[in-house]
């Protein structure tokens, strides 16, 4: 049997090199007349390490990183095909302490397996949790997901069984599930790796959801930016059809399920839920006024499940586990695990799964090492373009939706930037309302027109124009947008200002 | 408003007739009429608004809404960088300034050669490896200024 050598087909990992790599293990290989069998993997998530080169031994998978195409040959001579030491030697993959210290269960298989593999997906626990499902009745996989405490890891939290149980009770021959994949927020990258490393598990997750709730068609609404995961989502949906886990007879249960992967158009209001249902539809992404909520009048007029890649990828684990064992996670009302991403200035930046309750300065310091540049961290916004920048005053604060509410934060879909002492937080104000104006779908004022006025303000203060009262203006017209907006875009967007004004004013100063 | 050549209208009506079939089509019609000219001529919209039966209005409306709709042609390469918070953090201004710099150009624009055109764009998804930039659909991080110059140079010597 051939050894395997695991080179990351991930897009961040291809973009620091891993492709070149693959190519020179692949002829270097051949030069030396060595059988191999090359699997392109998806990222562990340790992206500080990336290009991570794995190898099956008889042990377990040995890793190397970071490695470079000129690494290849000394790693052949150091015969690292049978584990062989070399200076980038990093152990058993599984013994490295920032992947061992984590808790992975949406991620168990994501860097492990073969994405585009049913078989390598089903040998490694893929398709129990449909298994479970089809088993029980609808309203019971509803209740499971419910007890299991699942919120919408897209950012708004909201509980997944109570969507659901509305969804399902409603008597309407057509129902849809639909996945937002529009991962736009800065900072996060979950769902891109989820959708490369293991997409079996989204189609699973969206299967088991149809099933339950009575819907046989799925869509997946994937943004523009996201190639990678748009090939790596066509491959599995591919291949899941192939292995009849899709289509008119789902695993032989006799009941239809479809599924096909639609593509945004590089709008980031289209990450609104009704937004995204106007833009599945064909349409300009405008948000839609709420009530009717999606569960009972969503896409095409039907009722809508709309959860996150995350979300729905959970739910297989919980189905196959039990919901008291992803309970058992967590804290309070936040319960089981997430996936944060540590991003930006950051020295050991990437996907760290972990229950609920970690503090701030543990996951930036303990596990991400502190700021990438080796300066002091100034702050940190969670939770994408529309959280708050959180002072190093508040880093003892626990990861769990509420207590970073009780701080005028939001964890969202978890994205953690660092920023490091040469930050100018006024000019992060002012970008915060620059990309709102850029993105505002239009539909109301408050948000449409705020935007660029708060521009316009932020600019005055920084010209040393009227200073005082145009600060007071600025608290002014963020009150307004927060109370008066639609949606969560202009809703939220003055929250990264009046966190930059509260806890950074003195950068609020006029420029030379 | 220009009209197509018919050549190209023959594609705008086979495309359409590709996904007409499909619940709600404009958007995947739109980025398959993209895929085949590299942009949406502003002749295809009639075309596309008469095979919906809908206005061109709406088509139009639609084109315009989504900042990846593209309406003039683009160059021979799109280079896209990242200008969200994540890249900022690692020095995207400093990019995005040499970028200009050194394409003759600012966002938006296309070089006179036709060769580039350079796009900010609002994350790639590769914030752990900040800042990102995106040549022809490939990914690239960590970019410095000098990485960034190694590449314009194989883009160059490619076309």
């Amino acid at each position: 049997m051939s050894t395997t050598v695991y080179v990351p087909g991930d897009a961040g990992a291809l973009s620091v090199g891993a492709g070149e790599v693959a190519a020179a293990v692949s002829a270097e290989a051949k030069r030396r007349g060595v059988e191999l069998n090359l699997v392109r993997n998806g990222s562990r998530g340790a992206y500080f390490l990336e290009p991570l080169v794995e190898v099956r031994t008889s042990r377990e998978r040995c890793a190397y990183g970071p490695v470079r195409a000129a690494d290849v040959p000394s790693l052949f001579a150091a015969d690292f095909l049978n584990g062989g030491t070399h200076p980038l030697s990093l152990g058993l993959t599984e013994s490295i302490p920032w992947l061992k210290s984590q808790q992975r269960l949406t991620f168990e298989r994501v860097g492990v397996i073969d994405p585009a593999s049913v078989a390598d997906y089903v040998k490694h626990g893929g398709y129990q949790g449909l298994e479970r499902a089809l088993a029980l009745s609808g309203a019971a996989v509803v209740q499971a997901v419910t007890t299991s405490g699942l919120r919408g890891r897209g950012g708004a939290a909201f509980p997944t069984g109570i969507k659901w149980k509305t969804v399902l009770d409603q008597k309407t021959k057509t129902k849809y599930v639909t996945c937002n994949a529009d991962e736009g927020d800065s900072g996060t990258f979950s769902d891109r790796m989820l959708m490369e490393g293991d997409p079996l598990s989204l189609i699973e997750g969206m299967t088991i959801a149809g099933i339950a709730v009575g819907a046989t068609q799925g869509y997946i609404y994937l943004r523009a930016e996201y190639p990678h995961a748009h090939a790596a989502l066509k491959a599995a949906i591919a291949a899941a059809y192939q292995a009849h886990y899709l289509g008119p007879d789902v695993a032989g249960s006799g009941k239809r399920f479809d599924l096909e992967v639609r593509l945004g158009a590089g709008a980031y209001i289209c990450g609104e839920e009704t937004s995204m249902l106007e833009s599945l539809e064909g349409k300009r992404g405008e948000i839609r006024v709420r009530p009717p909520l999606p569960a009972i009048k969503g896409l095409f007029g039907q009722p809508t499940i709309v959860n996150n890649v995350i979300t729905l990828a959970s739910v297989p684990w919980i189905l196959a586990h039990g919901a008291e064992a992803y309970a058992n996670f967590g804290m309070g009302k936040s319960r089981g695990t997430m996936p944060i991403q540590l991003a930006g200035n950051i020295r050991r930046g990437g996907l760290v799964e972990r229950a609920f309750g970690l503090t701030l300065r543990e996951l930036l310091y303990d596990i991400g090492g502190g700021t990438a540049t080796g300066r002091p961290i100034r702050a940190v916004q969670v939770g994408g373009p529309l959280g708050a920048y959180i002072p190093t005053k508040d880093f003892d604060t626990a990861v769990d939706y509420e207590a970073l509410v009780g701080i005028g934060a939001m964890l969202g879909h978890g994205g953690i930037v660092v920023f490091d002492d040469t930050v100018d937080m006024a000019r992060m104000a002012r970008y915060a309302m620059e990309f709102c104006a850029i993105e505002s779908c239009g539909k109301c004022t408050p948000c449409r027109i705020g935007s660029t006025r708060g521009v316009e303000v932020i600019d005055r203060i920084l010209a040393g124009v009227d200073r005082e009262r145009n600060v007071r203006l600025l608290e002014e017209l963020c009150e307004t947008m927060v109370q008066g907006s639609l949606c969560g875009l202009g809703g939220m967007a003055p929250f990264p200002v009046q966190s930059a004004l509260k806890h950074f004013r003195e950068d609020f100063r006029a420029r030379v | 408003m220009e009209s197509l050549p018919s050549e190209q209208t023959a594609t705008v009506r086979r495309v359409v007739a590709e996904h007409r079939e499909r619940p709600g089509p404009l958007l995947e019609i739109l980025h398959a009429i993209q895929a085949a000219f590299g942009y949406v001529p502003a002749g295809a919209v009639p075309v596309v608004a008469e095979e919906l039966n809908i206005s061109r209005a709406e088509v139009h409306g639609v084109v315009t809404f989504y900042h990846f709709f593209r309406r003039t042609p683009p160059g021979a390469h799109t280079v896209s960088l990242c200008q969200a918070e994540s890249c900022q953090s690692m020095g995207a201004a400093v990019l995005a300034d040499h970028a200009q710099k050194r394409l003759g150009i600012e966002f938006h624009q296309t070089t006179a050669d036709g060769r580039f055109s350079l796009e900010p764009i609002y994350c790639l998804g590769n914030c752990a490896c900040s800042p990102a930039a995106m040549i022809d659909g490939r990914l690239y991080g960590r970019v410095t200024p000098e990485a960034f110059d190694a590449l314009i140079a194989e883009g160059s010597a490619a076309k």
